[in-house]
């Protein structure tokens, strides 16, 4: 594999010619990446909820937002207005720190997990060794801050709300972690940037889907209930329990909550991507191709080329599943809280046992598919 | 000191400091649910001080096992206990709290003790940092600590299995079935579909 382009190092390089001494480069550097997470995250949210808006708008046969800017692309920058004026309400008898505390512990680990996500060989934040087991650690911290929303409202159904929502995110952690562990048994790795290397080589035919037919289901069901979307979305069904633990929450303490589930279904898409569509891979062996062609793979042109086609892939693929989970919203009627537990608990949590664990029996048997 | 040993040693500070002040907290605050929050506060910044350590693999579990799991399971039950208990003042209570002041007392005797006649210098021939800690944990896993791990893996199964079964156990009731039959569930008065209610009308005026 080429070595690709590595952002740090041309970044530092670039500030000592215009002549910054390299220490103050690298601490210009530090702040970069949060800055760059953190604008991402907000696009790729954005972009979102205009989806979503369109999607839904088709799926009922009507048109959407259509006045806010060209096809109304700049409708969900009008919302984020809208609720950055708003009047941040904190009820009288609800505890001020806690509940402002709250939304802050929901979104913070989905911004952190931002780091681990590669768009390329070398077009990620940090390659950590332990990097999937990171994404699931944080996003085991979100029950917390549910919890404390729920407790610091001072309401009996945002009480409920968050235990509600607390008691889903754990119980569909479970499923989640052992479809994960399926595939980081198969890659020998944790780190997201060996996951994806792994299905390299054989473009479309290499990547995990195929191999990890169930794993692949239950991630994402498992991923769907983490983000609390439709089929799931029972902590804030807004027809039963009137928003749960977001009852007494008004402008951008909302918005948080808001802003912290679309950065979940879009960090959960691109994970989804990472571990089973190949991650920033090209359907079709790029590496192979300019080696029938006989292009040098240090070309600095092919290197742009495969960077800009890798972000590309990885976006996509993110956003055909956003799309399907758009789709599921406007299709599939909400499970009630007793089915849900019974779908987490009875179906999902053995299916995955059995699931690792055949896994790791094919990897025995056949090593050379399954990663010996 | 160069830029990245000025910032470790920084972090360092405000991860202890962060440490006792969150630990203080736990105790002395008079609001339990105050207490269970803060607890998970010590739990992150704990998973901080690892990370400095250049243990990742034990920072991320660290969050996973204490935050994600102990904290949240604390938080439920403090949440779901709705216990009131009158306050009352019991006349041998400061024996109580001397025999506490005490244990605690020794326990931190101890601990400094340890702190103290510990040699922490390391060698100067140190392994440099291990490049991937999850295979060197791996290798002693399964070399010198193969007992406690193979130990925790069945537990850990044993559980999960056991949620398993406890999930899918069917509702068994404690009674024994009396005689006149078993009533399984209650029956809401339902309006009768058009073929039951026809046939309820024939019989009716077939009797008549």
């Amino acid at each position: 594999m080429n070595s690709g382009i590595d952002l740090q190092a041309s970044f530092i390089e670039s500030l000592n010619q215009l002549g910054i001494p390299s220490g103050a480069a690298k601490a210009l550097w530090i702040p970069f990446p949060s800055f760059l997470m953190i604008i991402g995250a907000t696009v790729g949210v954005l972009v979102v909820v205009w989806l979503e808006r369109k999607i839904s708008a088709a799926a009922q046969q009507r048109i959407g937002p259509e006045y806010a800017g060209p096809l109304g692309v700049l409708q969900p920058v009008a919302d984020g207005i809208k609720l950055v004026f708003k009047e941040d309400v904190i009820p009288a008898k609800a505890d001020p720190w806690l509940f402002t505390l709250g939304p802050v512990l929901v979104v913070l680990p989905v911004f952190v997990s931002y780091l681990i996500v590669p768009f390329g060989q070398n077009l990620v934040i940090t390659d950590l060794n332990v990097g999937i087991f990171f994404w699931i650690a944080l996003s085991s911290i979100a029950p917390i801050g549910l919890l404390m929303a729920g407790y610091a409202s001072n309401n009996k159904y945002s009480l409920l709300g968050g235990l509600r929502a607390a008691a889903q995110s754990i119980s569909y952690e479970i499923p989640l972690a052992l479809s994960v562990l399926a595939i980081v048994m198969m890659s020998n790795s944790l780190s997201t940037i060996d996951i994806v290397e792994q299905q390299s080589g054989y473009g479309i035919l290499g990547w995990n889907i195929w191999r990890q037919p169930v794993g692949f289901f239950i991630f994402w069901i498992a991923a769907l209930a983490e983000c609390e979307r439709l089929p799931f979305d029972l902590p804030e069904a807004e027809e039963e329990i009137v928003a749960g633990y977001q009852t007494e929450y008004a402008g951008m303490k909302f918005a948080l909550f808001y802003l912290g589930s679309y950065v979940n279904l879009v960090l959960s898409a691109l994970v989804f991507a990472i571990l089973y569509l190949g991650g920033w891979e090209f359907p079709v062996p790029l590496d192979k191709l300019a080696e029938w062609l006989g292009v040098s793979e240090d070309s600095s042109w092919l290197q742009v080329i495969t960077a800009s086609l890798g972000i590309t892939m990885t976006v996509l693929k993110a956003y055909f599943l956003v799309f399907i989970a758009v789709l599921m919203r406007w299709t599939v009627p909400r499970v009630r809280i007793d089915q849900l537990l019974d779908l987490g608990w009875k179906f999902l949590l053995p299916v995955s046992l059995v699931n690792l664990l055949l896994t790791a029996a094919l990897k025995l048997a056949f090593p050379v598919a399954f990663g010996g | 000191m160069n830029l990245a040993e000025g910032v470790q040693v920084i972090s360092f500070a405000i991860l202890a400091a962060l440490v006792i002040i969150a630990a203080l907290g736990v105790v002395l605050l008079e609001n339990i649910v105050y207490s269970a929050f803060l607890l998970g506060g010590v739990f992150i910044s704990i998973s901080g001080i690892y990370v400095l350590l250049n243990a990742d693999f034990v920072a991320a579990a660290q969050v996973l096992i204490y935050v994600g799991a102990v904290n949240v399971l604390i938080l439920f039950a403090i949440m779901l206990v709705n216990k009131k208990q009158d306050y009352s003042n019991l006349p041998g209570r400061w024996i109580k709290r001397g025999a506490t002041a005490l244990v605690c007392g020794g326990l931190f005797a101890l601990l400094a003790t340890m702190v103290l006649i510990t040699p922490w210098s390391l060698e100067s021939n140190a392994p440099g940092l291990i490049e991937n800690t999850v295979v060197e944990i791996g290798k002693h896993f399964f070399s010198d600590f193969l007992l406690p791990f193979e130990l925790a893996s069945v537990l850990l199964l044993m559980a999960m299995v056991g949620a398993i079964v406890l999930a899918r156990r069917d509702f068994i009731p404690d009674t024994l079935p009396t005689e006149d039959g078993i009533v399984t569930s209650l029956q809401l008065p339902e309006r009768l579909s058009e073929l039951e209610s026809r046939e309820l009308s024939a019989s009716k005026s077939s009797e008549v």
